[in-house]
C-alpha cells in the first residue's frame, strides 16, 4: 500500500534531475548549516515547498501549460504595471506589491511566465515563422524587463532578458540578425551607461577596479574573492573559513554564499558544484532536444539556459569577473522565492519528459 | 516566409541546443579558469589578505623606564591610574557631553579648558582624557551610566609622575602627548612600529634626550577580530618589555642643597666631577612642576609659567650666555703663562685705570691695587692687571687659547638645544656682522676681554666644563648625568665610560701657579668671607658681569633696579689638591659674586664633602666687601 502510494508520489519524477537536484539541496544544506546555522530549519521548510511545486508541476501536461501561458503573462504585466504605481520601496527598490496578507514580487512570476508565453507564441505561429513574429516576440520581451530594470532590479531584469532571449534564440532567428543585434548592442552600450541608475554605475565601475573604494562599493567583491582566493584547493574546512564566519563575507548566507562555499571547501567543493550544475544542465537541455512540440522544446531549453545563466552570473559576480548584480547561486543559496521558482522550472522540465510520448501518440 | 519542415526544423533546433550547450561548457570552463587562478596561483596572496583581515595587533605600551639619581633615588617613575576619556569622532555633542559626565565625575574648568586645547591639536579618532586619576568611587558612578555616553569610556594608563614636584626640572625635562615634531623624529629613528600606541614622547631634558632608551619595547596581542573591528578572541600575545632605567650621575640631595641655597634668585649652577665629567648637580631656578604637563598642560598654569619675568622654562645652565666677568681671569694667566707673555712674578703697577688711546679702563678698585703680580692679580681681582695682559696676548691668542677649554661651544651634555655661547674673535666678529664697518675687530675691544666682559659669553656648564678641566690638571671630559643605563629585562648596565675629550697641553707648574692663586681668593682674597673655617681646601674664582654699561660711574647697588644689577658668579673647585668637586655658580642680578654667588658653591662643597647641611636656607651675605 504505502509502496504503491510512493510510486505515484515519484512516477512523474525525472530520475536523473531529481538526483542532480537532491544533491543540489544537499550540498545547499551543508554550505548554510556553515554560513548560517540558524537559518537551516528555514531553509528545509522552503526546500519542502519547493518540492511540493516541483511535484505539482511535473504532472501538469504541456498542453495545460500553454493555456496558462497567455493568463500568467498577462497578469505579471499588471502586476508590474502595479508596482511601479503603488509598490512598496525597500532598500531604495520598488519591487515588492503589498497585497494585504502578503507581500509578492512580481518579477519572479516574470521568470517563468516569459518563456511560457514566448514559447506559446511561437508554437502559435509554428506553421510559418516570419521576421514580424521575432520582432513581435521581442517587444513582448523587452515590456516586461524594462517595467523591472526601472524598478530598478538590475538582477532580475538580466535573468527574464535571457530567459526571454533564448526562447527567440532557440526558435531560429538567423544568425545574421544575432550578429547584427550582438554588434548593435555593443554600439549601444554607451547611450545604455546614461541609462543605468547611480548604484549601478558605482557597480560596473568597482568591478574594473575594486580596490579603489575598498571601504565602500568595492567591500564585496574584494573580501569574496579574498575568501574564494584563500580557500585554495583543499578549502579551510567546513565552518573553517574566517572571512565567512567573521562576517567579512557579506550576504553570505544569500548572494554571496558560494564564497563561502569556496573558503571553506576550496577549489574542489567549486567543482564539485560546477560539474552539479553541468549535469543538471546537460539533463535539460537533452530534454529539451527530445522534447516533441516546437512550445516544450523552447521551454525546457529556455528553463534550463536559465539554471545556466543564475549560476554564471552569480559565480561570475562573487569571483570578481562580472559586476555585483542581485542574483542568488540557484539551489544553493539561501531564500524560499527563488528555490521555489528554480523547481518550477525543474517541475516542467520532468513533466515536459515525462508527457514526451504521450504527445507523440 | 518560412514553411514547416518538422524534421529540418528539429534539426536546427538540437544545433541550436548544441550551441547552446557549447556555450555553457565555455563559461564554465572560464570560471574554473577564474577559480583556479584565485585558489591556486595567486593563493598565497589571498591568504595572506585574509589572515590580514582576520588579525588585529593591539598594542601593549611598555612601563617607560626610570629616572634614578646616583644613590637610588627615584626621580621619575610611572603609576596606574583611571582616566576619563572621549573619543571626539564618536561622542556627538561634546559640550553636552562633558555637562552630562560632570553630573557624574568632577570635572573642573580648568579640565574643560585642558580638553579643549588637546581637542584642537588632536585627530579626531583618538580618544583624549577629561580627567585623570579618578577616584574608584568615581569609576564605579561611572561604569553604571556608561550606556549613557557613548565615544566615553574609563581607561586604566601610565602615568609618567616626578615625585619630587619642583625639582631639577631643568635636567629631567617631561614628557607630554605625542605631536607632529615628535613623530618626525620617531620616524627619522625608524622607531613607528614600536610607538604604536604609544601617546607620550619626551619633550625636554633627560626624557627627551634618552626617549628612545626610556621607551621600551611594545608588545602586541594579536586579536582576532570580526568584520566589525570587535575582538573575538586573542590569539597571541607578546609581552612589552618595559624601558631602561637611568641611574644618574646626580647626587639628587646635592641637587637639593644647590637648590635650596638660591632660594627665590634666579640663577643657574653645574657642579661637575671633574674626574669622570658626571654632573652631580645642574640647577637652573626658578624650576617648575614638571608634572603639569604630563597629559597637557591646562592653559592657565601655561601662561602662568609661560609669562612670568622669571622665565622658569628658560634652563639657565645650558641656555643663558652670560659674560663670565673675573671667573676669567685664571685662564688669563694660564694663558699668559703657556705662551709666554707674563711670569707670575712679574708685576704691573696699577694706579686703578688702563688707558688705551683715547679711552680709559677703569679697575673696580678706586685709587687701584698699586704693585701687582699674578698672585695678587687673582686673588683680589684686579682689572689693571688683566686690561695689560689681553692687550699684550692680542685677540688671537687669548680666542685660541680659550677655545681649547670648551668656551663658546657646546659641550655635548646629554640635555638637548645646548647654547653656544660666544668666544669673541676676529673671525666671530666677521661672521655675527654684516656691514664691513662692524666686522672689523678694534684693539680697544681686546681689552675688555681680558676682565671676562665685552661680547663674551658663556653659558653656565661652559663655566663648570672649564673649571672642571682646570681642577682635573687639564684633562678635560664631556658633562654628562648618566651614569648608566640598566636593562630591566638582563638587568645588565651599560655604563656611560667617562671619555677625555682631550688633553690640553699645559705645564703642571703653570696649572699649580693658578690653583694656588686660586686657593688664595677663597683663604685671604675676595672669596676668604663665604669660605671662611672651612674644613678642606678650596680653591675659586668671584666674578660679577655687568647687565648695564656705567659709561665710568661708580656702580652702586642700591642706586640701580634690581633686573639692571649685575650678575654675580663664582667658579671654585674642592679640595684644592685632589678635586671632587668642581663648579659654576651664577645668581642673575646678584650684585658682586663674593657675596650672592660664592656662599651657594660653600652650601655645595660642605655637604658634598663633609655631608654637612646649611644651617640657614637663604645664603645671602649682606656685608659689602670691596672688589670681585
Amino acid at each position: 500500500m504505502l509502496r504503491r502510494l510512493w510510486l505515484r508520489l515519484v512516477d512523474p519524477l525525472d530520475q536523473p534531475l531529481m538526483m542532480i537536484a537532491g544533491l543540489l539541496l544537499l550540498y545547499a544544506l551543508i554550505v548554510i548549516t556553515s554560513a548560517s546555522p540558524d537559518r537551516v530549519p528555514a531553509q528545509m521548510l522552503n526546500m519542502v515547498a519547493a518540492l511540493f511545486f516541483m511535484r505539482l508541476m511535473a504532472q501538469v501536461p504541456p498542453q495545460r501549460l500553454m493555456h496558462l501561458a497567455l493568463p500568467s503573462y498577462a497578469l505579471g504585466i499588471l502586476l508590474l504595471v502595479a508596482v511601479a504605481l503603488f509598490g512598496d520601496v525597500s532598500k531604495g527598490a520598488q519591487r515588492w506589491l503589498n497585497l494585504g496578507f502578503m507581500r509578492v514580487q512580481p518579477s519572479e512570476l516574470m521568470k517563468i511566465a516569459m518563456p511560457l508565453m514566448l514559447a506559446w507564441y511561437f508554437q502559435k505561429h509554428e506553421a510559418m515563422l516570419r521576421l514580424r513574429d521575432y520582432a513581435v516576440a521581442t517587444i513582448l520581451l523587452l515590456v516586461p524587463v524594462a517595467l523591472i530594470a526601472r524598478q530598478p532590479d538590475l538582477g532580475t531584469a538580466i535573468l527574464v532578458l535571457a530567459a526571454g532571449f533564448y526562447v527567440i534564440f532557440l526558435a531560429g532567428l538567423s544568425w545574421k540578425i544575432l550578429a547584427g543585434l550582438l554588434i548593435s548592442a555593443v554600439a549601444a552600450a554607451p547611450l545604455a551607461w546614461n541609462f543605468l541608475h547611480d548604484y549601478q554605475r558605482a557597480r560596473i565601475l568597482t568591478l574594473l577596479d575594486p580596490e579603489k573604494d575598498p571601504l565602500g562599493k568595492g567591500f564585496h567583491i574584494i573580501q569574496s574573492t579574498i575568501a574564494i582566493g584563500s580557500g585554495g584547493i583543499l578549502g579551510k574546512g567546513w565552518g573553517q573559513g574566517t572571512q565567512a564566519q567573521l562576517e567579512f563575507i557579506p550576504e553570505r548566507h544569500t548572494d554571496f554564499i558560494f564564497a563561502v562555499l569556496s573558503e571553506e571547501l576550496g577549489l574542489i567543493g567549486a567543482t564539485v558544484l560546477l560539474v552539479l550544475y553541468s549535469l543538471l544542465i546537460a539533463r535539460g537541455l537533452m530534454i529539451a532536444a527530445n522534447a516533441p512540440t516546437v512550445f516544450t522544446r523552447l521551454l525546457a531549453g529556455s528553463i534550463t539556459l536559465i539554471f545556466f545563466t543564475y549560476a554564471f552570473v552569480n559565480m561570475g559576480m562573487v569571483s570578481g569577473i562580472l559586476p555585483v548584480v542581485g542574483v542568488p547561486l540557484p539551489f544553493i543559496s539561501y531564500g524560499g522565492t527563488a528555490l521555489v521558482t528554480l523547481f518550477f522550472g525543474v517541475g516542467i522540465l520532468m513533466s515536459i519528459h515525462k508527457h514526451r510520448m504521450l504527445v507523440q501518440k | 516566409m518560412e514553411f514547416k519542415n518538422p524534421q529540418e526544423e528539429l534539426e536546427r533546433f538540437q544545433g541550436r541546443i548544441g550551441f547552446a550547450g557549447g556555450f555553457v561548457l565555455f563559461c564554465f570552463v572560464l570560471l574554473f579558469a577564474r577559480f583556479v587562478w584565485l585558489q591556486i596561483v595567486q593563493h598565497d596572496y589571498y591568504r595572506t589578505r585574509a589572515e590580514e583581515n582576520r588579525i588585529s595587533l593591539v598594542p601593549i605600551v611598555p612601563n617607560r623606564g626610570l629616572i634614578l639619581d646616583r644613590n637610588g633615588v627615584v626621580l621619575a617613575r610611572n603609576y596606574s591610574a583611571y582616566t576619563l576619556e572621549i573619543t571626539p569622532s564618536k561622542a556627538m555633542n561634546m559640550d553636552a557631553v562633558i555637562d552630562d559626565l560632570s553630573q557624574i565625575v568632577e570635572i573642573q574648568p580648568k579640565d574643560r579648558k585642558r580638553f579643549k586645547k588637546l581637542l584642537e591639536e588632536s585627530k579626531n579618532f583618538e580618544s583624549l582624557p577629561v580627567r585623570t586619576r579618578l577616584t574608584d568611587d568615581e569609576v564605579a558612578k561611572f561604569i553604571a551610566r556608561r550606556y549613557r555616553f557613548p565615544g566615553v569610556d574609563i581607561k586604566a594608563r601610565l602615568f609618567r609622575q616626578y615625585p619630587m614636584g619642583a625639582f631639577a626640572s631643568h635636567l629631567l625635562g617631561y614628557i607630554g602627548r605625542v605631536n607632529d615634531n615628535d613623530l618626525d623624529r620617531i620616524d627619522d629613528e625608524d622607531q613607528e612600529a614600536n610607538y604604536r600606541g604609544t601617546e607620550h614622547f619626551g619633550k625636554t631634558g633627560l626624557e627627551q634626550h634618552y626617549e628612545f632608551e626610556l621607551h621600551g619595547q611594545t608588545g602586541f596581542e594579536q586579536v582576532e577580530v570580526d568584520a566589525g573591528g570587535h575582538a573575538v578572541r586573542t590569539l597571541a600575545s607578546t609581552a612589552p618589555i618595559a624601558g631602561n632605567n637611568l641611574t644618574l650621575t646626580v647626587d639628587a640631595k646635592l641637587q637639593e642643597v644647590a637648590e635650596k641655597a638660591f632660594g627665590d634668585r634666579r640663577g643657574a649652577l653645574v657642579a661637575i666631577e671633574p674626574s669622570t665629567g658626571g654632573i652631580l648637580a645642574l640647577v637652573s631656578t626658578p624650576n617648575y612642576d614638571p608634572n603639569l604637563f604630563v597629559d597637557g598642560i591646562d592653559p592657565s598654569n601655561w601662561d602662568t609659567l609661560n609669562n612670568s619675568p622669571d622665565k622658569p622654562l628658560v634652563n639657565r645652565a645650558l641656555n643663558g650666555a652670560y659674560p663670565p666677568g673675573s671667573t676669567f681671569k685664571p685662564y688669563m694667566a694660564l694663558g699668559a703663562l703657556t705662551i709666554g707673555k707674563r711670569k707670575p712674578e712679574q708685576t704691573i703697577f696699577d694706579p686703578g685705570y688702563f688707558a688705551f688711546g683715547n679711552h680709559t679702563f677703569h679697575d673696580d678698585k678706586k685709587g687701584g691695587h698699586g704693585t701687582v703680580d699674578m698672585y695678587r692679580s687673582i686673588v683680589e681681582s684686579c682689572d689693571t692687571y688683566y686690561y695689560m695682559l689681553a692687550n699684550d696676548m692680542g685677540i688671537d691668542n687669548i680666542a685660541n687659547f680659550m677655545r681649547q677649554f670648551g668656551f663658546g661651544q657646546r659641550t655635548g651634555v646629554d640635555i638637548e638645544g645646548e647654547s653656544e655661547g660666544v668666544l669673541p674673535s676676529p673671525d666671530w666678529k666677521k661672521k655675527r656682522f654684516k656691514r664691513p664697518e662692524q666686522q672689523k675687530w678694534y684693539a680697544g675691544e681686546t681689552i675688555s676681554i681680558g676682565i671676562g666682559q665685552g661680547y663674551n659669553a658663556y653659558t653656565p656648564i661652559q663655566l663648570a666644563q672649564a673649571v672642571a678641566t682646570l681642577a682635573n690638571n687639564g684633562v678635560m671630559y664631556r658633562p654628562h648625568l648618566v651614569r648608566y643605563i640598566t636593562d630591566t629585562r638582563s638587568g645588565d648596565k651599560t655604563l656611560i665610560e667617562p671619555k677625555p675629550l682631550r688633553t690640553i697641553p699645559l705645564k703642571q707648574e703653570n696649572i699649580d701657579i693658578v690653583k694656588r692663586a686660586m686657593v688664595g681668593v677663597n683663604k685671604e682674597g675676595t672669596g676668604a668671607r663665604a669660605f671662611a673655617g672651612a674644613e678642606y681646601v678650596s680653591a675659586g674664582k668671584t666674578g660679577t658681569a655687568q647687565v648695564y654699561s656705567l659709561k665710568g660711574e661708580k656702580y652702586a647697588e642700591g642706586h640701580v633696579k634690581q633686573e639692571l644689577r649685575d650678575h654675580a658668579l663664582f667658579i671654585a673647585f674642592a679640595p684644592a689638591d685632589q678635586p671632587k668637586i668642581a663648579l659654576a655658580v651664577l645668581v642673575e642680578n646678584g650684585g658682586f659674586g663674593a657675596q650672592a654667588a660664592a656662599p651657594i658653591a660653600r652650601q655645595v662643597f660642605d655637604y658634598y664633602l663633609l655631608g654637612k647641611l646649611p644651617k640657614d636656607a637663604a645664603a645671602e651675605d649682606d656685608t659689602d666687601e670691596e672688589g670681585d
